[in-house]
């Protein structure tokens, strides 16, 4: 009977608390307006940004995944050289396949790959003017450039290539690229922050009066807390709204048109809409509410010393 | 009830509102608090209920000790003390009733009790018909006396008065003394911080003088003492 009691007054405390906190939001409207407003620019910064690396980072591995050597062995190397050579790569360290592929299986894929104008190039079956080839893959694709430079240098090796300059570009820009986002994004999250912590400051100033008198006759510090804390959570959850209906509409309307494009200009497949767009509303109301939350604590601690 | 030992008060800007008090408030007593002003009385009486805590020495308060009270555990102690303040300070947006329900409310009392107790209290202090109208529509007096009734909603043990007097012109002052008394009364302990000499020198109590922050004074049924 009494844990009833308890768990009651549990209940309609959280509803009073409710209660209030929507009561500041509409009391400071244009705090209001101005924290959900810089939530949802940060937010939707963030989520096309996410939207936008996530898939980068797809066509990176599905790219990475192609970047082999091409160990050209040098014409003069018998039988015995070969396995020799194979168990030299073999021996390095990072690699994950060796495949031997005959000349006259290099100079087909070749025809084939030029389509119509490969034809010409069948005259070169009689006495094929190219390399017996290993194809190597690394284990980190990251590795490519040094382990090819690596082959190189060995007996019976005529060259070694690999998608050079291409590889480290690609690298190059998916990295940048991350870094400015991710400089970009935090300097937003601090100013959202920042808003939401001054809204609620001045929450607290306006009911200062009240604040008082709750501490002076008893009222527990968590008590007074959660009022501030609901209304920093709201004004994150409020600010995450916009950004995740615009970024599941946008990704659910351009989905086809840019996959369409992609897989005919380069074999690339974007990531699916389900489940990854609801992932990310997931993520995107998490950081809301986080940035809301974090928002809220700060400028309690602060101005609440209680 | 409240027992200071050895106490001494010295501020972060160098200033000692307070050395060395000894003092001791049974229950059910009702004790002046005078002196002039910048003595020292409103730090004595803020000791009281931990707004200030002391640089030296012990207070303990209905048994707790004040020097060793955990910060999470001060919202029980104020429960069972009631303060009321020269400028009243009620909430101007919530009406008579809900300036005092709200004493009960943040505290988490159950609804049906706020109810009773608050129309049982307002009646103590005579303001019962008064009850739906907003503190601006009332006269200084009526507002202190909704001040003292949020005080004592909750059943203290003590009420601490710093000069709740000060701002009301004397027949107003001399109600709010009776209702004072009446509490006071019913058993609990008022100690009341004022600078009004009729009232100390007509209603004869415990008078405290407290000069350059230290007790010149300390008499049962004393007089105010001062020129006004």
């Amino acid at each position: 009977m009494k844990r009833r009691v308890i768990t009651d007054m549990k209940a309609r405390t959280f509803r009073r608390h409710i209660r209030e906190s929507f009561k500041s939001l509409t009391r400071n409207g244009w705090m209001t307006f101005a924290s959900v407003s810089a939530v949802t620019v940060t937010l939707l910064l963030v989520g096309v940004f996410f939207v936008i690396m996530m898939n980068l980072n797809r066509m990176a591995t599905t790219i990475e995944e192609d970047v082999e050597i091409r160990v050209h062995i040098d014409v003069a190397a018998n039988e015995k050289d070969k396995d020799y050579l194979e168990e030299k790569i073999g021996q390095l360290g990072g690699i994950k396949s060796i495949t031997y592929s005959p000349k006259e299986k290099e100079l087909d894929n070749l025809i084939k790959s030029l389509g119509d104008r490969g034809e010409s190039f069948k005259l070169f079956e009689q006495d094929n003017p190219l390399n017996d080839v290993f194809v190597v893959k690394t284990k980190d694709p990251t590795d490519t450039m040094k382990i090819a430079k690596q082959i190189e240098k060995m007996d019976y090796v005529s060259s070694a290539k690999y998608g050079q300059g291409k590889v480290e570009k690609l690298f190059n820009v998916l990295k940048i690229s991350r870094n400015v986002g991710l400089v970009l994004i935090i300097g937003l999250l601090f100013t959202a922050m920042f808003l939401i912590s001054n809204t609620i400051k001045i929450t607290i100033v306006a009911r200062r009066r009240e604040i008082e008198i709750m501490r002076l006759v008893g009222a527990t510090n968590s008590f007074i807390r959660w009022p501030f804390f609901l209304e920093g959570l709201w004004l994150g959850i409020l600010g995450a709204i916009i950004p995740i209906a615009v970024v599941s509409s946008a990704y659910y309307y351009l989905f086809d048109f840019i996959q369409a494009k992609l897989i005919r200009e380069h074999f690339i497949k974007l990531i699916e809409f389900n489940p990854f767009v609801y992932q990310l509303s997931a993520v995107l109301l998490i950081m809301g509410a986080a940035i809301g939350i974090w928002g809220s604590l700060m400028s309690v601690r602060k101005f609440l010393k209680v | 009830m409240i027992e200071m030992q050895d106490v001494s008060k010295t501020y972060s800007n160098g200033v000692t509102a307070l050395s060395r008090i000894n003092i001791n408030i049974e229950q059910g007593e009702f004790v002046y608090v005078v002196g002039p002003s910048g003595a020292g009385k409103s730090t004595f009486i803020k000791m009281m209920y931990r707004e200030i805590r002391p640089t030296h020495g012990t207070i303990s308060v209905n048994g707790i000790n004040l020097s060793k009270l955990r910060h999470n555990k001060v919202p029980l102690l104020r429960r069972n003390i009631g303060v009321v303040f020269q400028d009243f300070k009620l909430l101007q947006t919530l009406s008579v009733y809900e300036n005092v329900a709200f004493a009960m409310e943040v505290i988490e009392e159950q609804p049906a009790n706020i109810k009773r107790r608050v129309m049982e209290t307002l009646d103590l202090v005579g303001l019962k018909h008064k009850a739906r109208m907003l503190p601006t529509e009332l006269s200084g007096g009526e507002q202190q006396r909704v001040s003292i009734a949020r005080s004592i909603v909750n059943s203290p043990k003590v009420v601490i008065a710093d000069e709740p007097t000060g701002n009301l012109d004397p027949d107003t002052s001399w109600e709010i003394m009776n209702i004072f008394d009446e509490i006071n009364l019913r058993g609990t302990t008022i100690v009341m911080a004022t600078h009004n000499k009729e009232i100390v020198n007509t209603i004869k109590h415990r008078v405290i003088a407290i000069e350059g922050g230290r007790i010149v004074r300390d008499e049962a049924k004393g007089d105010y003492g001062y020129e006004s």
